[in-house]
């Protein structure tokens, strides 16, 4: 038997178990579909951990979030866009933490899609912080309802991809690009 | 306010749109005295770009007054701003290695999918370039909204003509960085592909960085006229043979240095680039890369291949073989225009480099639409057009 590991992360493997190699580095692993995006920001990362600690600031880099409300220090209640103007809720507990460094989180029963995730960050020397975010869910409606929410462009891999990319911006430049030529404007295409 | 904006292929048009307002805190919204039509604005015109929306307004050569300036600008109204065509923050890991244009913060984050899916990663925001670029609205206006102002627009001293300096906002800077990339030794001969303004700036900055010869290659007896004047031998390719010409005035050496200032629409009638032209209608090929090819070929063994020129998607026939067997090194890339943006303001000051010589229409903006297709249609004679929003129609 030829040894075919590598030590590419599990969320670019290409075949089989790749899902499951994926969803284990996940503390509560839910669903069947995985999505992991890294990316570079050139700021420290207790800087970064601090801004994404506070939930409350989620909205200001994701698109989907319509709102998010902390119950507790470990508790947030998420309402999130879905397709054809619909919503989505979930209570999202933490379920671990280490300061500067990473922020898992499932959620609860009674989800309208069971989720779970982790934001990682590293230090990266000259070039700032690599932050990696995994992310577990079920896709309502199957394979179907994926379909679904990519033509709707809410589908978790390419929200977490844009996500990622204006939590760079807003962090390194103090604001997110926009071709908007009025805040009218700004306000009808969202983030 | 009044607004060039594009609706098709072969189709600009005046229209009324609402005025730009401060959005981000970086941001400044300038009143535009001088806009101009830029060669690659014609790619747009001719429907090589892809990702263009009818209603897209045009330009990102332009320069003017600062009329609004949102918190974090450091800007004052009443300046006169000339404003890079590369939207780049200025404070990230490119920008500080002065890459602006690869600057991924300009760029609207749903924009940069269409980038990473062609190209591997996202570049900068560019004003008036289709939605891959960021769907910025463009220059050819009466108002615009540049965003990062505190990092991206060069003052304008008082009393130094609009017309002097305009041309900081992309072609000077793409023709210096074309020559610098060419890596020019003293002594050296240098060949230009293109006579248009790229070129002709190219022709100017090889001279200064030292090079002996340098040969303009056009078809264009103005152009070429012009290249003339600055001390370049030409030729004419359609009187003569480039490569055998090349070869016999640099004694079979071949020009130590190349650079390809034509790009994706180039002219002529080579069967590789009829062959082009059909794969490029029928969508089979999107670039019709002649001058980069024979660029190659005609280049020494060892030497050093700039290319300025736009390039968008995929070639085929691409000499890869004699670019490996001679050694080539090449270099290129979208202008870093903030890089060089205050050095070339000196020159212009001080009379180093000539910008005017290239103007050869001003007309107020209403009339840009007659602009581009003079531009297009006229191209011997129509080097450059200046649009000016406030000039009588």
């Amino acid at each position: 038997m030829t040894d075919r590991r590598d030590d590419a992360p599990p969320t670019t493997k290409k075949h089989g178990d790749a899902a499951d190699a994926a969803t284990a580095s996940l503390i509560e692993g839910k669903g069947s579909s995985v999505v992991g995006r890294s990316v570079t920001i050139d700021r420290p990362a207790n800087e970064l951990f601090a801004y994404f600690r506070d939930f409350t600031n989620l909205p200001h880099f994701m698109e989907n979030i319509v709102s998010i409300t902390v119950a507790d220090p470990k508790v947030s209640h998420w309402v999130v866009k879905a397709p054809a103007g619909a919503t989505m809720e979930w209570d999202a507990r933490i379920t671990q933490e280490e300061p500067d460094r990473l922020i898992a989180w499932t959620s609860q029963p009674g989800a309208d899609i069971a989720n779970s995730g982790r934001i990682e960050f590293r230090d990266a020397g000259a070039r700032g912080t690599v932050v990696t975010a995994t992310i577990a869910y079920d896709p309502p409606g199957g394979t179907i309802g994926k379909l679904i929410a990519k033509m709707f462009q809410r589908e978790p891999a390419i929200q977490a991809r844009r996500d990622l990319r204006r939590f760079k911006q807003l962090m390194e430049t103090g604001e997110v690009a926009t071709p908007a030529m009025n805040p009218k404007q700004y306000e009808e295409m969202g983030l | 306010m009044k607004a060039l904006a594009w609706h098709g292929k072969h189709d600009v048009r005046i229209d009324t749109v609402d005025d730009p307002e401060i959005v981000n805190p970086r941001d400044c919204i300038i009143k535009v005295t001088s806009t101009a039509i830029c060669g690659s604005d014609l790619h747009l015109y001719d429907g090589y770009i892809p990702t263009m929306q009818a209603g897209d307004i045009l330009g990102h050569e332009f320069m003017g007054e600062v009329v609004e300036v949102g918190p974090k600008s450091t800007l004052k109204k009443g300046q006169r701003v000339v404003v890079p065509f590369t939207i780049a923050c200025g404070s990230c890991y490119h920008c500080n290695k002065h890459q602006y244009s690869a600057c991924p913060n300009g760029l609207p984050a749903d924009n940069q999918d269409i980038a990473q899916e062609l190209y591997g990663h996202e570049m900068s925001g560019l004003f008036g370039y289709s939605h891959m670029t960021g769907g910025y609205a463009g220059g050819q206006a009466e108002y615009v909204r540049v965003p990062f102002s505190d990092v991206g627009p060069i003052v304008i001293p008082d009393g130094v003509d609009d017309d002097k300096v305009l041309f900081l906002s992309d072609i000077l800077p793409t023709g210096w960085q074309a020559a610098e990339y060419a890596q020019i030794e003293p002594g050296d001969t240098v060949a230009v592909w293109g006579c248009g303004p790229v070129g002709l700036f190219a022709v100017q900055s090889a001279f200064l960085m030292g090079a002996e010869r340098v040969i303009a290659i056009d078809h264009f007896p103005h152009r070429l006229e012009l290249a003339k004047r600055f001390g370049a031998e030409t030729i004419n390719f359609e009187e003569s043979a480039t490569y055998e010409a090349l070869m016999e005035m640099t004694g079979g050496i071949g020009p130590d240095a190349v650079i390809d200032a034509v790009g994706l629409e180039a002219h002529g009638m080579f069967v590789d680039n009829i062959i082009d032209q059909i794969k490029a209608s029928t969508f089979l090929g999107t670039d019709r890369p002649h001058s980069i090819r024979q660029a190659i070929i005609a280049c020494r063994k060892g030497g050093r291949v700039s290319m300025p020129a736009v390039y968008g998607g995929f070639v085929d026939k691409f000499p890869l073989g004699a670019f490996m067997e001679k050694g080539l090194t090449l270099k290129t890339g979208q202008t870093h225009v903030q890089h060089y943006m205050p050095a070339l303001l000196n020159a212009i000051m001080e009379d180093k480099i000539d910008t005017e010589f290239l103007i050869s229409h001003r007309m107020p903006l209403t009339d840009a639409p007659k602009g581009y297709d003079l531009f297009k249609n006229h191209q011997n004679e129509t080097t450059k057009i200046v649009l000016k929003p406030g000039m009588a129609g």
